[in-house]
């Protein structure tokens, strides 16, 4: 049986169990959640986490002692 | 102003306008992947939400609704991968109307078990292109993947279904 088929088999399976969703309608307006969760979590500067700066650290260092690297490290961004 | 431009400068009512306009089609795409009608609109906010975190990210020419839809992709695939790890069967899944009488109700549950036990990524391309029968380039479009890629997840997912469900298919098939 080649993939297509199985595909197929597979489609009229799943079909069978599991029927395609027909209520797709937004039953009520979002908006006032929406402004809930804004005030909720204001919008703050994007958090870098410890281990990015641990990795800024090291890559810092590295070329510090190893200035070689520089062109390599260029070549790959 | 154009209402896209004063969106990504943080106008909140250019995103309020946007979000009136777009918010029943993002809605919509969540539910035919959650398939559960609260878990969709928990969805449809948290996709603003992350829009509204990355307006500055946006071009103003750029195509918002294609935005918003891979977005919400994304936020459906993180939810996706969260209830992987729960054991409660979302809405649809664990109902037993609308689906094909002829199929009995215990090989349907063997089948909805295999389908929610697929991997996040593989169950959000199978639903999407087995079930609800998008066209390919559609999902790849919302997922921001290639179609080649899409067809492997979909092939994928296909095969992992046969090796659970193992003669179930062929059995069914016969019927």
């Amino acid at each position: 049986m080649n993939n297509e088929e199985n595909s197929k088999e597979m489609k009229a399976l799943l079909r069978a169990a599991i029927a395609p969703m027909k209520d797709t309608e937004l039953r009520r307006d979002l908006w006032p959640k929406m402004l809930r969760k804004l005030d909720e979590q204001p919008y703050r500067v994007a958090h870098v986490p410890w281990f990015d700066w641990a990795l800024a650290a090291i890559l810092g260092t590295a070329l510090f002692f190893f200035p070689g690297t520089i062109p390599a490290l260029l070549y790959h961004l | 102003m154009e209402l896209l431009e004063r969106f990504a400068a943080g106008d909140l009512e250019a995103f309020e306008a946007l979000f009136r306009e777009h918010q029943k089609e993002v809605y919509a795409w969540a539910v035919r992947i959650v398939r559960d009608h609260g878990i969709a609109e928990d969805l449809t906010v948290e996709t603003f939400w992350r829009i509204y975190k990355s307006r500055s990210r946006f071009h103003p020419d750029g195509n918002f609704r294609a935005w918003a839809r891979r977005i919400a992709t994304n936020a459906a695939l993180d939810h996706l991968k969260r209830a992987r790890r729960e054991t409660e069967l979302p809405e649809d899944l664990a109902g037993t109307a609308a689906s094909d009488p002829a199929v009995r109700c215990e090989t349907r549950e063997r089948i909805r078990q295999a389908f929610f036990q697929l991997p996040a990524k593989y169950r959000l391309v199978a639903t999407l292109a087995l079930i609800e029968e998008e066209p390919y380039n559609n999902i790849a479009e919302a997922m921001g993947i290639s179609l080649a890629l899409v067809k492997i997840r979909v092939f994928r997912a296909v095969r992992i279904l046969r090796k659970k469900l193992g003669s179930l298919v062929t059995e069914v098939g016969a019927q």
